[in-house]
């Protein structure tokens, strides 16, 4: 129930807010005439806004406490004793991961989202199949930052970089020799992951936070580069006119292309999928995940610790490397711009949203981060705020994110149950 | 080659300024690593608020009419006030309830919490450059050297090494100084011996973040210009100054500012300008390869 303290202190933050919000979004400089615009509405709605969120618990509380005395009253008026409160099983599921779990359900689930995936452009007007194909982009990179931050946790926040390697390795080949779309994948995964065993070989001895702003810093070098070397890169006015990918040499219409494209996009993620499934189930990810979890007992296993990371490391890279080709591929031109900090952040979001280390997340996160936007136009100038905030919130209240990996346990007490059913 | 004195001179005191900027905002990062061992991703944020802060208490007191001298004070402490408020409310939104959580955990809640930051300022304020008023004047007993260096870098200097010296007063003599410095060396048993630690850490941060306001200020008004993402290549760098220095060592920080200052100021003066950045971020590399524990850090060993 809310007390007076409880009021007292939801007030007390609610102004605290106020006062801290006050010179940023309450106060603005006209720059024409030096003169201070105040928007004080602004920080009246910050005002309001915390007294809400701050109030939703109680109210919580409330609906709760409400709806017990509703259903005692309803028994007590009926004369039917009440009925004991029954504890829910402590370690059910979700739904998605008993289906995933499940390999009959699994194949039903697999079969019926490829088939839509499949109907989807033939019902839909081409904008929404650009849109889809970027969210499959997305998908790829999403997978290949997983391998790196679920899997192994190393936090990579320079993934930017690997996939800027792969865009440019496929815009500049194309540029200087011609080289065409299927030959530029593998290279532009191989360049990439190249970059990725040269950056982790010195730095991944260091611990955890060091390597995170290493590869921050990294990003940043890499998309300095990209401007400032303009002989080869052309600079910030970037490089334009990429092909896109070719079809056995026919030449097709441009809403041919964009379909085409799309199946592309479709049979990329699907074998991403295939060889992160496979990798995860691997000898090497399962040391991944050990690493992960504890680096010195990994060791004593028995576990080469650098290999594995570095194995990690490029095979992201690899990803964002290919991810990078099939972006300059689609948008037939590649900036500088486009490899910054924000887009790093804007993939790590994807992968903390999802749930870090499972497959079924990053897909989800990278559709709800990518589609939602999209599609809420008015707000989309908010999107890196929403993004920030995502980061934040998650870690605090869901840190495994909206899907949670299915952990493989040794279940003792079935198998003790069983020992005992055998020795009766 | 001929050898420019002059020139050497100039980059030695541009190296100077620059460097006792990252270690103003070095500090705030070296110390919140000391005690709550997190690298606090928003803190250039702080100081991008700081300068922010400031530029509109001192539009909003030019526009009121009151005195240049009256109007510094004041935009200064508010700039103080609100710095220190952000950096008192990241901590408690964004660290505390994570505070026994894992590694990873805080670190992404950092970083979001300075993406955050950054577009809230975006949004709140403008995404151009901002002219930011010229608020150190020229002094007359520095014209013979002015052509070495400005008013402006000479106040910075200044500055850095009053601010230095009241940082050193504190964490030496005060009673707060001595709880940080117990809780850094061991949280549980300062806590056992009587220290609020949620106090001192909140403390830490208020601290942190006025040094970088302060910061945040001093370099605005050198380069005339403010913007919403001053703060996260200040911030890299500021880092790469404290790892440098050995994180969490306080006049390591400092040392470790100058350097990287000095590093880049002659880097860009004799090579490039264009690649300012790529430097500073080879230091950073070789740093964490070669001397990991940087130059006055203590080399931790890894106990099982």
């Amino acid at each position: 129930m809310i007390t007076a303290k409880d009021i007292r202190r939801i007030l007390l933050v609610s102004g605290w807010f106020m006062i801290l919000t006050l010179p940023i979004l309450g106060m603005r400089v006209d720059p024409l005439s030096d003169n201070i615009l105040w928007r004080l509405k602004n920080v009246m709605w910050v005002g309001l806004g915390t007294v809400v969120l701050q109030s939703l618990p109680h109210l919580w509380h409330l609906y709760l406490y409400l709806q017990a005395g509703m259903i005692r009253l309803w028994h007590h008026l009926m004369g039917t004793p009440p009925h004991k409160i029954v504890e829910k099983t402590a370690h059910r599921d979700s739904l998605i991961n008993r289906v995933i779990t499940n390999p009959r359900q699994r194949a039903i689930l697999c079969a019926v989202v490829l088939t839509l995936t499949i109907i989807y452009p033939q019902v839909v007007n081409e904008y929404q199949i650009n849109i889809m194909i970027m969210a499959f982009l997305y998908i790829m990179l999403g997978l290949g930052l997983n391998i790196v931050v679920g899997m192994a946790g190393l936090l990579d926040l320079g993934f930017v970089a690997f996939y800027a390697v792969g865009a440019y390795t496929y815009a500049l080949l194309n540029l200087h020799y011609g080289i065409n779309f299927w030959m530029a994948l593998p290279l532009g995964g191989i360049f990439a992951g190249i970059f990725g065993l040269l950056l982790g070989f010195p730095i991944l001895r260091l611990r955890g936070d060091y390597l995170a702003i290493v590869t921050l810093g990294f990003g940043e070098i890499i998309r300095v580069i990209l401007e400032n070397w303009i002989e080869l890169t052309h600079g910030v006015a970037g490089i334009v006119n990429i092909p896109g990918p070719t079809f056995f040499g026919l030449g097709l219409t441009p809403s041919q292309k964009i379909l085409y494209l799309y199946y592309l996009m479709v049979l990329f993620v699907v074998i991403t999928i295939f060889v992160v499934n496979r990798l995860q189930d691997s000898r090497l990810g399962r040391a991944w995940l050990a690493l992960r979890e504890d680096e010195i007992a990994c060791q004593a296993m028995g576990i080469d610790k650098r290999r594995t990371k570095l194995a990690a490391f490029s095979l992201g890279a690899f990803w964002a490397g290919i991810a990078g080709v099939v972006f300059a591929a689609q948008n037939r031109s590649v900036y500088p711009v486009s490899f910054s900090f924000l887009e790093s952040a804007m993939i790590l979001s994807i992968v903390v949203l999802g749930g870090m280390g499972s497959i079924v997340g990053v897909i989800l996160g990278a559709l709800i981060l990518i589609l939602l936007p999209e599609y809420l136009r008015e707000l989309s100038q908010y999107r890196m705020l929403f993004f920030g905030a995502i980061l934040v919130l998650m870690m605090i209240f869901r840190p495994q994110g909206l899907i949670s990996v299915v952990r493989r346990k040794y279940d003792i007490d079935s198998i003790k149950a069983e020992e005992k059913e055998g020795g009766a | 080659m001929h050898f420019d004195s002059q020139y050497f001179i100039e980059l030695f005191a541009s190296g100077l300024t620059k460097g006792s900027i990252y270690a103003l905002i070095a500090l705030g990062y070296t110390m919140v690593y000391g005690i709550v061992g997190l690298i606090n991703f928003a803190h250039g944020e702080i100081y991008m608020i700081g300068a922010f802060v400031f530029f509109l208490a001192s539009s909003l007191l030019t526009v009121l009419g009151l005195p240049m001298w009256a109007m510094i004070c004041i935009a200064t402490a508010a700039s103080i006030f609100w710095a220190g408020g952000y950096g008192y409310t990241v901590e408690k939104i964004a660290y505390k309830p994570l505070r026994n959580a894992p590694r990873l955990s805080p670190l992404i809640s950092a970083i979001g919490m300075s993406v955050f930051l950054q577009n809230y300022v975006m949004l709140g304020q403008t995404e151009k450059y901002l002219g930011f008023p010229e608020v150190i004047p020229e002094f007359d007993f520095l014209e013979p050297f002015a052509s070495t260096f400005s008013s402006s870098d000479f106040v910075i200097w200044v500055t850095t090494v009053i601010v230095m010296l009241i940082l050193t007063w504190i964490i030496k003599f005060t009673r707060t100084g001595k709880a940080m410095r117990a809780t850094a060396q061991d949280r549980t048993m300062a806590e056992l011996v009587g220290i609020n630690v949620n106090q001192i850490i909140s403390a830490t941060f208020i601290i942190g973040s006025a040094l970088a306001a302060v910061g945040g200020i001093l370099i605005s008004s050198h380069t005339g210009s403010i913007h919403y993402y001053i703060g996260f290549i200040a911030g890299i760098k500021a880092f790469t100054a404290a790892v440098l220095g050995g994180i969490g060592s306080i006049p390591g920080a400092v040392l470790g500012g100058l350097v990287l200052g000095m590093a880049e100021s002659f880097a860009t003066g004799y090579f490039s300008s264009a690649y300012e950045d790529v430097f500073a971020f080879s230091l950073l590399v070789l740093i964490l390869i070669f001397r990991p524990a940087g130059l006055l850090g203590r080399a931790e060993t890894e106990k099982v």
